[in-house]
């Protein structure tokens, strides 16, 4: 079987499944719980100033999918409600008692130096393996200045990484909001503070739906509801995206990314380990189906890493991301055409009417004397979109098959048709 | 009816509570859930086979798709705007050779269409409209005869009355439905449905309903020519096909139509006369209606006689299913030779000879054998009953058959009368066809009546 085990800017974990900071590693009890169920570390659920954050009800709302399955999930809930003398005598115990796991904590303040250091500290004297610092939470703290109102202000993010990196020893892992138009701007000034990791996403601000009858947001809190951290599997291809970005800038190069948003089985994790995450992070998954869900995702990533012969995560870490380019490095010479198995085609017609009405015209129906319909693509128009194989409800009934055009390499920077080819 | 002629045989041991428990709801609607999660199963098709396969043309995709976005009454609205029964149809129609057999989901590798007929019925039974879904045109000052208060007609009355005509409605019996009231399977229509949906039907206004009335006797066709604007004949089939034997009159052998409408009619089901061994002649879903409902009743032995294979049989696999799960003997390659009757000229049982194919011809082999029986229905057809066609105008009626001769308009030989509904020639004998047939008359009366009044 694979070796799961990593080792995460000098964090040990015997494997990369994290429960992320938030409601699941808010106390004892539950990291407990986690760390029976072979969790390989938690990141405790933020600690900030005494006195301790008041938390409202409702809390959270959800996007639901057609089968009421979870898409997205949004939160109001704020940092610690617990005293931190409280969380951290049981971050000692826990570590204590769970030396093999990974115990990082989350950790929010104001912009004053004096706080941190204070605080870093105490954590210090915990034991635990490493710190996060919590530069995302969307809703309520960056209203009192913390938070995202950090984490979106580059400058913030390196005074106070180089503020922990100077009061401590552990390794400090910047989390990074995705509220922010180029999420490589904090990885850079988290780099430049000396930051260890980054992690991300943090959860992004959303409004999840409304209830039409009261006329008010969800999670409703009285008669009113606010902006809430949205996250689980919507969230994913976001997350992706912001890690590649990370991963493959020249000035990031290298910085270890705990990768996070969505993620719920093995093969989730295995695309953000792809695209450069040396750990994942886990907390709506967990939430909805419990900590039980970290069996089937060790056993279902050592199973594909047996397969394709990955003999640690290591070995397989960042492989996507050379193949993660600009638009303009794209080969312009590829090309796919639909192709449609027709002994698998159940003749729902849903390729047609998407390719007829919106996109050019390439599947033509054909219907015979029995009044069958069959769905041919029309080759020469077909440009390769993927839409009518997005649209199939049957598994690899439409493939994209590539076509031999004989031409060699050519992207933007060097296509004739491009105004700007050649010109430096 | 001729049930009495049954009066004879002993009544129901159990009481009518009891009795009343055998004849609920076979299929019994769906739950909320269970809709939100079967309506999430429809893939939305394009040009959608199941719709292709509806007689009635409903959008099927689209209501299905109104019921998964919690629209139940614009789901309601695209079933009745095509199909004004569309609720019975729900609870009557073999969706099993239709929409669900086309259901893209009933492919091999899936085998699990969606439950069409059940989804349908969820949107019209759970719809709340505060007035009937469905508005009056303008008054177009033209009065229309319905023939028959059954599918058909009733379908020809509400798209006529939805179009500004007025209708006057004849019906022989005493209630209205056709089929729906005195023709289907108990279990399949219950809660007196039939009755809840012709009410509603009738909300639409300018539909006048005359009980009573059969044409041919003292109604008569030329009358109704001269006294509308024009005529539409939904008379269905009345009439029972004979067994040609001699007996057929005794005491203990009826229609099966008969048994059933007297059925669907008690109100208290000990009262009715229940034979202890029972066959039943026939191989469509009128026989197996018969067929369960006797042995819901408390019939001992219900035998199905049929004298051609199973896989020739007209009621669909589903309807067969339903009579082995009630116990019923099905006897196939027997044709009936001879009605065995006792000492007081009464049925005992029933002389068939058994068949074969030969040839490509059903031929009898010349053995015999007999089942005992209290009584004996035959269920082998309906046909359009002459006498409803005796005046002089219905007699030069033109005919296809034992059919009514329409064109594709629903226009019959005679200017000005149309018909539809099992009595015409094309057709399945299907109850949602009998509305599409009304529905279509309807529009073609109205576009005639139209062209008409803008030549003149």
């Amino acid at each position: 079987m694979a070796d799961l085990s990593i080792d995460f800017c000098g964090i040990k974990s015997p494997n990369p499944f994290w429960l992320a900071s938030g409601p699941p590693t808010d106390k004892a009890y539950n990291v407990v719980r986690a760390f029976e169920a072979r969790w390989g570390g938690v990141v405790w659920k933020t600690l900030g100033e005494d006195p301790a954050a008041v938390n409202v009800s409702s809390r959270y709302s959800a996007h639901y999918g057609k089968n009421r399955e979870v898409l997205g999930f949004s939160n109001i809930e704020l940092i610690t409600d617990r005293s931190l003398e409280t969380n951290l005598r049981e971050i000692t115990q826990i570590k204590k008692a769970w030396p093999d796991r990974a115990l990082i904590v989350s950790l929010m303040l104001p912009c004053e130096e004096k706080l941190w250091r204070d605080l870093l500290l105490l954590v210090e004297a915990t034991g635990a393996d490493g710190i996060e610092l919590n530069f995302g939470c969307p809703h309520g703290m960056p209203e009192r200045g913390m938070g995202a109102a950090v984490g979106q202000v580059p400058e913030y993010v390196e005074m106070v990484t180089r503020w922990c990196k100077t009061h401590s020893t552990l390794p400090v892992i910047v989390k990074l909001t995705p509220n922010i138009t180029d999420v490589r701007m904090p990885a850079r000034a988290a780099l430049s503070g000396g930051a260890d990791a980054v992690s991300l996403i943090n959860t992004i601000n959303s409004i999840t739906s409304l209830d039409l009858d009261r006329m008010v947001a969800l999670p409703v809190v009285g008669n009113s509801g606010t902006h809430g951290g949205y996250c689980g599997p919507a969230v994913k291809p976001i997350a992706l995206n912001m890690v590649a970005e990370i991963a493959r800038d020249p000035h990031t190069a290298g910085l270890p990314i705990s990768g996070i948003g969505g993620i719920g089985n093995w093969r989730d994790a295995a695309e953000f380990i792809a695209l450069g995450a040396g750990s994942v992070q886990v907390c709506t998954a967990a939430m909805l189906h419990g900590f039980r869900i970290v069996e089937e995702m060790k056993d279902g990533l050592s199973r594909w890493m047996d397969g394709k012969g990955y003999k640690r995560i290591s070995e397989f870490a960042g492989k996507a991301t050379a193949n993660t380019t600009d638009w303009k490095y794209l080969d312009m010479n590829y090309q796919v055409i639909a192709q449609i198995n027709q002994d698998s085609c159940i003749r729902c017609g849903r390729c047609y009417v998407a390719c007829e009405d919106t996109s050019h015209q390439s599947i033509a129906q054909l219907i015979d004397a029995a009044g069958t319909r069959r769905y041919q693509v029309i080759e020469d128009a077909c440009v390769g979109c993927n839409l009518c194989e997005i649209t199939c409800p049957v598994e690899r009934c439409i493939t994209m098959a590539v076509q031999d055009t004989g031409k060699a390499y050519m992207n933007w920077t060097q296509d004739p048709r491009n105004p700007q080819a050649g010109v430096r | 009816m001729m049930i009495e002629s049954l009066n004879y045989l002993p009544q129901p041991a159990a009481s009518n509570a009891s009795l009343a428990e055998r004849f609920t709801d076979l299929a019994p609607a769906m739950t909320a859930r269970q809709a939100a999660i079967e309506s999430a199963r429809c893939l939305y098709c394009y040009d959608a086979p199941c719709t292709r396969s509806c007689p009635a043309e409903i959008d099927i995709a689209r209501f299905i798709r109104n019921i998964h976005d919690d629209n139940i009454n614009g789901a309601a609205h695209s079933i009745l705007k095509q199909n004004i029964l569309g609720g019975s149809c729900a609870r009557v129609c073999p969706t099993e050779i239709l929409c669900e057999d086309a259901c893209v989901r009933n492919h091999v590798e899936e085998s699990q269409p969606v439950m069409i007929g059940l989804l349908q019925r969820h949107a019209i039974d759970n719809m709340a409209f505060a007035a009937h879904p469905f508005q009056r045109a303008a008054a177009t000052g033209k009065t229309i005869a319905v023939v028959g208060a059954g599918p058909a007609g009733l379908s020809c009355a509400h798209r006529l009355a939805m179009l500004g005509n007025e209708v006057v409605v004849f019906e022989s019996r005493e209630r209205p439905g056709g089929l729906n009231e005195y023709g289907i399977a108990k279990y399949k229509l219950t809660d007196d449905f039939a009755q809840k949906e012709v009410a509603f039907l009738l909300e639409i206004g300018g539909i006048n309903i005359q009980y009573g009335q059969t044409l041919g006797g003292d109604l008569r066709l030329t009358e109704l020519h001269e006294r509308f604007d024009s005529v539409f004949l939904g008379l269905g089939l009345g009439a029972s096909r004979e067994l040609g034997l001699t007996g057929e009159d005794a005491p203990g052998l009826l229609a099966a139509v008969d048994y059933i409408a007297a059925l669907r009619q008690a109100d208290d089901l000990t009262k009715l006369p229940l034979p202890a061994r029972v066959i039943v002649i026939g191989a469509g879903n009128t026989a197996i209606d018969m067929a369960v409902q006797i042995a819901r009743l408390g019939a001992e032995e219900v035998t199905l006689v049929y004298r051609r294979g199973v896989e020739a049989m007209a009621a669909t696999s589903h309807e067969q299913k339903i009579a082995k799960a009630n116990q019923v003997r099905l006897r196939a390659w027997a044709q009936p030779q001879q009605v065995l009757l006792d000492d007081a000229g009464r049925v005992r049982g029933m002389r068939f000879e058994k068949t074969l194919m030969t040839a490509g011809r059903l031929a009898g082999t010349g053995e015999v054998f007999e089942i005992a029986a209290d009584a004996i229905f035959k269920a082998i057809g309906q046909s359009l009953d002459v006498a409803s066609l005796s005046d002089p105008l219905a007699q030069s009626l033109q005919r296809d058959g034992n059919k009514i001769h329409v064109d594709a308009q629903f226009r019959t030989s005679l200017p000005g009368i149309y018909a539809g509904g099992d009595c015409v020639a094309p057709g399945q004998d299907l109850t949602v066809q009998a509305v599409q047939h009304g529905k279509l008359a309807a529009l073609s009366i109205h576009g005639d009546l139209t062209a008409k009044t803008e030549a003149s």
